[in-house]
């Protein structure tokens, strides 16, 4: 699936590639609004990174990473093999499972399905950052209660996406918290549980005002 | 995935400049949800990467002057979902844009993203190519093509366009603004013939900049079958708009055909008429004639009568949203 390039080719692709490519900048050129950008474009070109490494500052949980990494790698990938936050899951790899979803400025969001540099400048939240083993949130915490889980796979990918819902709607009924849920499957089939488990989380969220 | 540059140019211009000519050589980048999936699995293998993220285009604005609502193409399904203007008087669009059910996608997944994501035909999507052709003849014909087309599927193409938006812009009469000219929604979609055509008329160096929706009062709805809420697309949707003594009618099927498919004899049975649940049946059974199933997927005529049937009621009033 995917094709790992050697070094080599990074680097001299990256320098032709980069010349090629300006030749279709400007036969793109060819209409009057166009080719008024162009000049301004003079002034400042627009910056092109890559294909190479590039230093790139994400910001998880509240620190500030600054890592070195191609344009290529996916947010997922980023957040799993370089900060070695592994709490997010890749199952599916494509937007179709909600293994992976992390809260980006808030609204929850599948990391795998998002370009690490397209997150440069938001505010990402991982399941780590919603609570320790020692201090769960409300969330965590009824899962856990609940036995909310079997496999345990889907399981950070529904917390995260149940945490964003209860946030954004503390008095949501248990259809919108499952609408919540719905960019996210159980192949496990462990939904009896999870609904208790957000029931519950909803509960104790509105007692304590907030997760 | 191959190694590729990026660049999140600030102007329109700067991005159409940064793009190739040729489809393939560069990749717009909005949302992300289609196309990094489309890059990981070699579907298209690009050298350069323009995102859109600092373009901004992600307001719905109101022009009463010019009776038009103006959706920037960077706006987000969700967005687009739970905006209370768009509900208020496109319903049908509201509807398409909520059905996606899942909140990550809804987030994430842009208008314009939504217009021009690939198509889902297995065959494309397993690198067989868009138009699934072996030693000149149709893999999907003679092969699993139960999600596949009924309808346009005489040429080479027999997938479906995957948008859910496009029928229900077409039948609101929305223009779509690119960075070099405007569209009539109705002229946005095309029929590949080759594997170097996309499904659109967008050039490869061509950017979706808005989406401009008449305010003319028609009454409208979309109704979508579906396996299940989110995380899937539908088998077959309809989306209609008309007056409320039935004139100015639009029947779009989306789901069903390559592109969005007008089905104007359905409309035409709508024009003019008193709507009542015998029209809209009439009308159901009018959308369906003309269905060429392929081997797997003559089930979708009759969904395409009952989808069809259930908007009329539900733009009519007759009938609760489903
Ligand atoms: C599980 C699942 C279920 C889904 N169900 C549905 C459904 O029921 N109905 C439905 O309609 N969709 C559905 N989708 C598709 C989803 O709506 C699209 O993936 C999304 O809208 C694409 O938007 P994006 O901004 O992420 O696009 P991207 O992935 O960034 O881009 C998609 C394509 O459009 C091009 N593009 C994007 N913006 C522009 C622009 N402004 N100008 C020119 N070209 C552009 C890109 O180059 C790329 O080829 C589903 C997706 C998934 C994964
Ligand atoms: S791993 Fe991202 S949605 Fe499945
Ligand atoms: S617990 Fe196994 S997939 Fe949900």
């Amino acid at each position: 699936m995917s094709e790992e390039p050697t070094s080599s080719q990074v680097s001299d692709s990256g320098l032709s590639r980069r010349g090629f490519l300006k030749g279709f900048g400007v036969s793109g050129a060819a209409t009057g609004l166009i080719a008024e950008a162009h000049a301004q474009e003079a002034e400042s070109a627009p910056k092109v990174h890559g294909p190479g490494e590039i230093p790139v500052t994400l910001s998880i949980n509240g620190k500030n990473h600054r890592i070195n990494l191609e344009p290529r790698v996916t947010l997922l990938d980023a957040l799993r093999n370089r900060l070695d936050l592994t709490g997010s899951k890749k199952v599916c790899d494509r937007g179709t499972c909600g293994a992976c979803t992390v809260l980006v400025d808030g609204d929850p969001a599948y990391a795998c399905s998002m370009l690490a540099i397209e997150a440069e400048g938001r505010e990402i939240t991982t399941i780590e950052g919603l609570g320790t083993p020692d201090q769960m949130n409300a969330v965590q915490e009824a899962f856990v209660e609940n036995d909310a889980q079997q496999c345990g796979f889907c399981t950070p990918g529904f917390v995260v996406a149940c945490t964003a819902v209860l946030n954004q709607n503390p008095d949501a009924t248990l259809e919108e918290a499952q609408g919540g849920c719905g960019g996210n499957l159980c192949r496990c089939g462990t939904y009896a549980g999870m609904n208790q488990a957000l029931l519950d989380a909803a509960k104790s969220m509105k007692m304590k005002g907030g997760a | 995935m191959k190694a590729f540059e990026y660049a999140a140019p600030s102007t329109i211009e700067s991005a159409v400049s940064l793009l190739g000519d040729q489809w393939g050589e560069t990749e717009i980048l909005a949302g992300g949800t289609d196309l990094i999936t489309s890059l990981k699995q070699g579907i298209t293998a690009p050298d350069r990467v323009v995102s859109l993220k600092h373009l901004g285009l992600n307001d719905i604005t109101v022009d009463e002057d010019k009776g038009t609502v103006t959706i920037g193409a960077m706006t987000p399904m969700g967005a687009l979902a739970s905006d209370n203007t768009i509900a208020r008087h496109f319903p049908a669009l509201a509807k398409a844009a909520s059905n996606l059910g899942s909140p990550q996608m809804l987030s994430t997944g842009t208008v314009g993203g939504d217009l021009c994501q690939r198509p889902r035909c297995w065959y494309y999507r397993n690198g067989m190519g868009l138009l699934a052709q072996k030693d000149g003849k149709s893999l999907v014909e003679a092969g699993d093509n139960r999600y596949h087309a009924i309808f346009g599927n005489g040429g080479k193409a027999k997938f479906v366009s995957a948008s859910s938006l496009g029928p229900a812009l077409i039948a609101l009469g929305a223009t779509i603004a690119t960075s070099s000219r405007r569209i009539p929604a109705s002229e946005f979609f095309a029929t590949p013939k080759s594997e170097s055509e996309r499904e659109t008329v967008l050039k490869p160096n061509e950017i979706a900049t808005a989406i401009e929706v008449p305010l003319s009062g028609l009454k409208n709805a979309t109704y979508e079958v579906r396996h299940r809420r989110g995380l899937d697309w539908p088998y077959a949707t309809a989306s209609v708009a008309f007056q409320a003594n039935g004139g100015k009618a639009q029947v779009v099927l989306g789901h069903v055909a390559p592109t969005p498919w007008v089905a104007s004899q359905a409309a035409a049975v709508l024009n003019g008429a008193a709507v009542s649940s015998e029209i809209a049946a009439k009308c159901g059974a009018a959308a369906s004639q003309g269905a060429a199933p392929l081997s797997k997927n003559g089930y979708k005529t009759k969904m395409v009568e009952t989808a069809v049937k259930r908007a009329v009621l539900i733009a009519a009033g007759l009938q609760a949203e489903g």
